[in-house]
């Protein structure tokens, strides 16, 4: 692809009407969604352009969520890596400890907009379960989140969370019991209850209008990520890194970036046991377009196109999917999609927490690793801008069972 | 004529409700497939959904999920439940099979070289249950040269636009989901059913078959008195599994004897 060919892409003009990123996204649900995905694609086209919804939108991420989050120069550890400068992107230091906040805030403004009482969730961490607990409590509305039983074990601070704040968790046990499966079972909840429900999706994929409009909420990152590295470094940064298990906090930082050309982008995967072991959720780096939970987009599958069982010491980046725009992106060779193992990401962690005293989240920590291994084949003015997608507070259980400690 | 006008034009004829029956190939032993579908042939069942499993049936009740689970643990494929329809069509040249099941399989064959393997192996319907019209056109396309019906669902969310879209494009029949919920769920309200085929009726001459809900006789009769068929499947597919200890031919024949009072409470409709 040439230069002048990628420049000549309105990326603000995608997802088409149908919902389409070139052959990727779409609307693929059981008809009796489809009515509901309607009305869903209105409404939000309808408030997107009415100051009076962005103008709360904003409010609430001022003052609720604590927005703007800092852009931080990781000198020390720049430093020590002998490269590039490394500045991150603080998304762990928003109200309940990442990204995930950003679009619950809007999806509960929807929410409210629609007069529906009744929100449901899925999640892998625990963190969108926790971020739409939160807006459920402040809004007074019913919550259930779907999680699959593995995580529920996994993530336990998570699930104890999620019910202080008033949560109903439903733990799936159908089919492998993680994400994937927590998915499913929203999808028929929502099908059931669809006159009384909202269902919050928690990162960018799904049937149209969700890819775009979480990517919107999300899009906040970006923004002021741009503006803060400017005013801290008087230019862009050279490349963007982060992490990508659905894909929402890599687009919410990657967007407002894709016309300028010179930022190279690098979406980081979770390469789990390595990428040849066939043992990771990788779709990007390892997998063909295909057809799941309501898009067209890369998917790990086997030869009868069946989904197959993903692996990554993250439960938030342990998914075959990815959202239908990062596919659409790699195909264009706009950005670039890499994978990190389990082991680097967790070096990642200790060396963040030990020389930074930030102790990050595992997804997070696949983009540190990358970032972490680009660093040094770059110059000293050069600048990386790494989305810190969330903490790691969350993670102390997994990290101690790792390291055969009992907490 | 494909077998599905056939079959539906002769009940019509004859005043006949038709009984459309639902079973996940390859579940719960990879045996009672074939044997089952004769069987239910020879008990009155004018026409056979054939289940393809998936990993993530997203539609399907915790019943018929767990069918599409045991079906994958026997390794059943889309090839394999292709290969059951040709196997069937060696006895049986009349009954139609529509083959029912998720979009990604199918995409991962390749829309042409499914639509000539299912027409090849003598297949007379497809039902994607998570391909919707907006997104059914290639598929469509392809089904149309070896002729092949689409089958779509329409549902007590659609409005009257999109069913006039969706009859405009669907083939064989309108398959109408009866309730807002997953398959085998159990709030059927019979009365809200009669109004929306009463206005699918105005929209379109093509039969209409009633699933999703449909449990005993008395269900399907009362579902019955306004469509042109009943779909029966979580109730066959629980029962299976339940016997999937035992030989094929004992599953086939406690699904024989679930179908033939369904079968008897339709005929009752007898015009
Ligand atoms: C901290 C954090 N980062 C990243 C992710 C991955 O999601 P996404 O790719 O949508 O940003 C999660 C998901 O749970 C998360 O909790």
């Amino acid at each position: 692809m040439t230069e002048v060919e990628k420049t000549s892409i309105d990326y603000a003009q995608f997802p088409d009407k149908k919902g389409h990123f070139g052959i990727y996204g779409g609307r693929f649900v059981s008809e009796t969604l489809m009515p509901a995905l309607d009305e869903l694609e209105e409404m939000y086209n309808r408030l997107k352009d009415d100051p009076s919804f962005q103008k709360e939108f904003d409010e609430d991420l001022a003052h609720y969520v604590g927005r703007p989050s800092p852009l931080y120069y990781a000198q020390r550890w720049s430093d020590r890596l002998g490269g590039a400068k490394i500045y991150l992107k603080r998304e762990d230091l928003n109200h309940t400890g990442a990204h995930k906040v950003n679009n619950t805030i809007g999806q509960a403004l929807l929410a409210k907009y629609s007069g529906k009482s009744r929100i449901i969730a899925e999640t892998g961490a625990g963190q969108h379960g926790v971020a739409s607990a939160t807006v459920a409590a402040r809004l007074g509305l019913q919550c259930e989140v779907y999680m699959g039983a593995d995580d529920v074990k996994r993530q336990s601070l998570n699930v104890y969370r999620m019910k202080l704040l008033g949560a109903k968790v439903h733990a799936v046990t159908s089919g492998s019991r993680t994400l994937k499966d927590a998915m499913n079972e929203a999808m028929r909840d929502w099908v059931t209850n669809v006159d009384d429900t909202f269902y919050i999706i928690g990162t960018v994929a799904g049937p149209h209008p969700y890819p775009q409009l979480v990517r919107d909420f999300q899009c906040v990152i970006g923004r002021e990520a741009r503006e803060q590295c400017l005013e801290m470094t008087g230019k862009l940064p050279d490349a963007l890194v982060a992490c990508v298990g659905g894909g929402s906090n890599a687009i919410g930082l990657f967007h407002p970036f894709l016309e300028d050309e010179d930022v190279k982008i690098y979406g980081v995967e979770a390469g789990g046991h390595g990428v040849e072991t066939g043992e990771h959720a990788a779709p990007l780096n390892d997998g063909v377009p295909g057809v799941l939970h309501g898009n067209r987009t890369y998917l790990m599958e086997d030869e009868d196109g069946q989904i197959i069982e993903t692996h990554s010491v993250s439960a938030g980046l342990d998914y075959p999917g990815v959202g239908p725009e990062h596919a659409w992106l790699k195909d264009i060779g706009r950005a670039e999609y890499v994978a990190i193992n389990d082991d680097e990401a967790m070096d990642a962690f200790r060396d963040l927490t030990r020389i930074e005293g930030i102790m990050p989240a595992l997804e997070s920590s696949h983009a540190l690793a990358y970032a972490a291994k680009l660093a040094p084949t770059m110059g000293k003015d050069e600048v990386i801008v790494v989305n810190l997608s969330g903490r790691g507070d969350k993670d102390i259980l997994t990290v101690a069972a790792i390291d055969g400690i009992e907490v | 004529m494909n077998r599905i006008n056939q079959t539906l034009e002769k009940t019509r004829q004859e005043g006949r409700k038709a009984l459309v029956t639902y079973i996940v190939c390859g579940d719960p032993v990879v045996d009672a497939t074939l044997v089952t579908m004769h069987k239910m042939v020879a008990s009155g069942v004018d026409i056979i959904e054939l289940g393809v499993p998936f990993s993530d049936p997203m539609a399907e009740g915790p019943v018929i999920a767990l069918g599409h689970e045991r079906a994958l643990a026997n390794k059943t494929s889309l090839k394999s439940t292709m290969a059951v329809v040709k196997a069937f069509r060696e006895t049986n040249n009349d009954t139609p099979v529509v083959l029912m099941g998720y979009a990604n399989p199918v995409e991962r064959m390749g829309y042409e070289v499914f639509a000539q393997r299912a027409s090849e192996a003598g297949g007379d319907g497809l039902l994607t249950v998570d391909l919707p019209p907006e997104e059914a056109e290639p598929l469509n396309e392809q089904l149309k040269k070896v002729g092949i019906e689409n089958i779509f669902l329409i549902a007590p969310t659609t409005t009257k636009d999109r069913a006039q879209q969706i009859a405009n494009l669907a083939g064989g029949f309108l398959y109408y989901v009866s309730l807002k919920g997953v398959t085998g769920a159990g709030h059927l309200d019979v009365g809200s059913v009669e109004a929306k085929l009463a206005e699918l009726r105005q929209l379109t001459d093509l039969p209409i078959c009633v699933g999703f809900g449909i449990k005993d006789a008395q269900t399907a009769k009362a579902i019955a008195k306004t469509a042109d068929g009943a779909v029966v499947g979580s109730l066959l597919v629980d029962k299976m599994g339940a016997l999937a200890e035992q030989p094929a031919e004992d599953i086939a024949d406690a699904v024989v004897d679930l179908i033939r009072p369904i079968r008897e409470g339709l005929d009752e409709l007898k015009s």
